[in-house]
């Protein structure tokens, strides 16, 4: 109970968009759990019948068939799964890599200081797609595995300059030196004393790195350097292309990977902003969020006048206002109590 | 006597998730033309909150909930007064620093370090005095003149002029349109004590020779009794009393102040033990009815609960001016001296 109010505690403190972000994300993520469980046909079965091939969407085939006849929609739902968990385990795997190397860095200082920085910069200059065709290109077998450690092993450095740069900064700060005085051991500081202070960065961090790894391994999966026997939405767009699903007019094969696409990273993106935003509320207000009796009031503003406020208000708007909760605080100006 | 600024039933809250914080509380004040008011509270007591929000300069989530600002200066217009609070945002851009400004707290940190004294002093000119660019010059030196700096300090940097130079730098550039009204917002508080006797000697001659009014916040009530006039005592956002500076030393009304005026020393006269108050201001989020101080108060009876909190004229004063929120403890009762206060 008190684990669900806090929740929804914390639901009501996110910005807009990163709800926005957070429902469209919960909607792939269901996709990818439940996704291949309720398939209506096998994604992979070609149906012999010529009356089922390329056929637009209809009440059997809602997202319509392929040339050989493949459900789109199941084809979609498996793709979804492949997918996200490659991009979720890049992720995992390159924000591990790039916490490690980038608070050593800095906390150690001295050589291993000149040593990670290097080593991460020659990473960032590296030409990356090229380098990610020329490796999958090479490699003797291009499964998922395969995927995930060079996108990871190649997407961790922008990271690793990031958190070294706010490490460098907190280090030097009064309290990491007066844990240092107190005795506390390093991997202590630094787990408890750093890491939380850098998590909305970290944070930060792994939803870009998974929004790299998605068009990443999209991108390398249309050009045929993936698995072509499993389904992923980057499988899906090469066999669309390659079978001339633009030409003959197929839109129902190309459009809902390519939008499936679009929306992880739109919420990606959301998420990313919206965390942003939870850890600096002055951005919040920046960006005049700051809603005062169902009035939005920008920082640059003059400070606000009640009875302006309330006199201005069209009918509609006062309509809608009277279901909002900030009429409640209408009501409440001897100071109240809303929860 | 018209005042120049007559802030009336002005009431300012910070809205919040948990309801209202009623940071200003129906406050009264006027300021005449040529006067230092002292505005005077400990932290949080609201004095910035009524004079930023006098001024609409608070943003969101302050909201003001009721009350009137006239300001009835030169530039006021054949109508007279004009209300603050009813401007827009083009009016207000007129009115500030050609009519009223401010002196920032903590004002050292408010010039930007990147840009030559001289290059923000223009700025202000530029803005709001559109001068040409020769008579802009001669203006900014002159304002250095006036607050006794060097000219040829317009080409330093901030970080290269002294904490007490970056605040005469502040005072100048409010003065730089020539205002009626300079608010001050505690302008000396980082400040020695001599360098802080400096600049208040340079403010009042300045005041006298540029003849504008001072709003003076600060939570030094003995530097007030020097400098001010009139002096307003706030606490949790109320107006507790307001006399002159001889009125509020010789005979203060509410116990508040006389708390207030026991916890310095005197330079001259017996010695004597310092009280403090005891205790610290209430939640201005759910303030109970009545007197806000009645928790910390020595005198406090049952009848404080049902007080209204309005200035009247304190009973057995001569001063026409002095008010007091407190109708329990007046002059005239015998546990007013000064000694045994809250001990």
């Amino acid at each position: 109970m008190s684990a669900l109010s806090a929740l929804r505690n914390l639901w009501r403190r996110l910005p807009l968009k990163a709800r926005i972000g957070a429902v469209l994300m919960g909607v792939f993520v269901l996709a990818a759990v439940i996704g291949p469980e309720v398939t209506p046909y096998d994604p992979s079965y070609q149906n012999p019948s010529p009356s089922l091939s390329m056929q637009p969407p209809s009440s059997a085939y809602l997202l319509g068939t392929t040339q050989s006849g493949q459900d789109v929609l199941s084809q979609l739902l498996v793709g979804i799964r492949l997918t996200l968990e490659l991009a979720l385990l890049v992720g995992v795997i390159a924000t591990v890599l790039s916490v490690l190397v980038g608070v050593s860095a800095a906390f150690l200082g001295g050589f291993w200081d000149e040593f990670l920085s290097l080593v991460s910069n020659v990473f960032l200059v590296i030409p990356q797609l090229p380098l990610l065709i020329l490796l999958l290109g090479y490699l003797p077998q291009k499964g998922q595995l395969a995927t995930i450690l060079v996108l990871a092993g190649l997407g961790w450095p922008w990271g690793a300059r990031v958190i070294r740069a706010q490490t460098l900064t907190i280090r030097n700060r009064d309290f990491i030196a007066a844990s240092r005085e107190s005795g506390e051991k390093s991997w202590r500081i630094i787990l408890y004393e750093i890491i939380p202070n850098e998590i909305s960065l970290i944070a930060a961090s792994f939803v870009n790195t998974v929004l790299y790894a998605i068009g990443a391994s999209v991108a390398l999966a249309f050009i045929g350097l993936a698995d072509l026997n499993s389904w992923s939405l980057g499988t899906m767009l090469y066999w669309a292309q390659s079978q001339q699903a633009l030409q003959l007019g197929a839109w129902w094969w190309f459009l809902p990977p390519g939008i499936a696409v679009a929306l992880i990273g739109t919420a990606l993106v959301l998420l990313n902003t919206g965390i942003d935003e939870l850890g600096n509320p002055r951005l919040r207000s920046a960006r005049g969020t700051e809603k005062i009796a169902g009035h939005r009031v920008w920082p640059t503003d003059p400070t606000p006048v009640l009875a302006e406020l309330v006199g201005a208000r069209s009918r509609v708007g006062a309509f809608l206002h009277s279901f909002s909760r900030d009429s409640l605080l209408d009501d409440t100006s001897v100071g109240g109590d809303l929860r | 006597m018209t005042p120049v600024l007559d802030i009336r039933d002005l009431s300012v809250v910070y809205r919040g998730e948990g309801g209202d914080v009623r940071a200003v509380q129906n406050v009264n004040l006027s300021l005449n033309p040529g006067e230092v008011v002292g505005l005077a509270g400990e932290s949080g007591s609201g004095k910035s909150t009524l004079a930023y929000g006098a001024c609409r300069l608070l943003r969101p989530p302050a909201l003001i909930t009721s009350g009137s600002v006239r300001y009835a200066g030169r530039r006021g217009g054949a109508s007279g007064a004009v209300d603050i609070l009813a401007m827009d945002h083009d009016q207000l851009h007129k009115i500030r620093w050609r009519d009223i400004s401010i002196v920032f707290q903590s004002a050292m940190n408010a010039l930007n370090p990147v840009l030559r004294v001289q290059d923000q002093l223009l700025d202000v000119i530029h803005a709001h005095l559109k001068l040409p660019r020769g008579e802009a010059r001669e203006k900014a030196a002159s304002l250095l003149d006036l607050v006794g700096i060097p000219r040829q300090r317009l080409r330093s940097y901030p970080h290269e002029l002294s904490g007490g130079m970056r605040q005469r730098v502040m005072i100048a550039m409010a003065l730089a349109a020539d205002p009626e009204i300079v608010i001050m917002d505690e302008p000396t508080t980082a400040l020695d004590v001599v360098v802080q006797r400096d600049i208040l000697a340079q403010i009042v001659e300045l005041k006298q020779t540029l003849g504008f009014a001072i709003l003076f916040i600060t939570h030094d009530l003995s530097l007030l009794l020097e400098l001010a006039d009139r002096i307003a005592i706030m606490y949790a956002g109320q107006l507790l009393e307001v006399g002159t500076a001889e009125e509020i030393k010789r005979e203060p009304a509410h116990p508040y102040t006389k708390g207030l005026l026991n916890s310095f020393p005197s330079l001259r006269g017996a010695r004597r033990d310092l009280a403090g108050i005891p205790g610290s201001p209430p939640d201005l989020r759910d303030p109970a009815p009545g007197c806000p101080f009645i928790p910390r108060c020595g005198y406090a009876v049952p009848e404080c609960k049902e007080v209204d909190m309005s200035l009247a004229r304190v009973r057995g004063t001569t001063g026409p001016q002095h008010v007091t929120a407190c109708p329990i403890v007046s002059l005239s009762s015998p546990e007013s001296s000064q000694e045994g206060v809250l001990s």
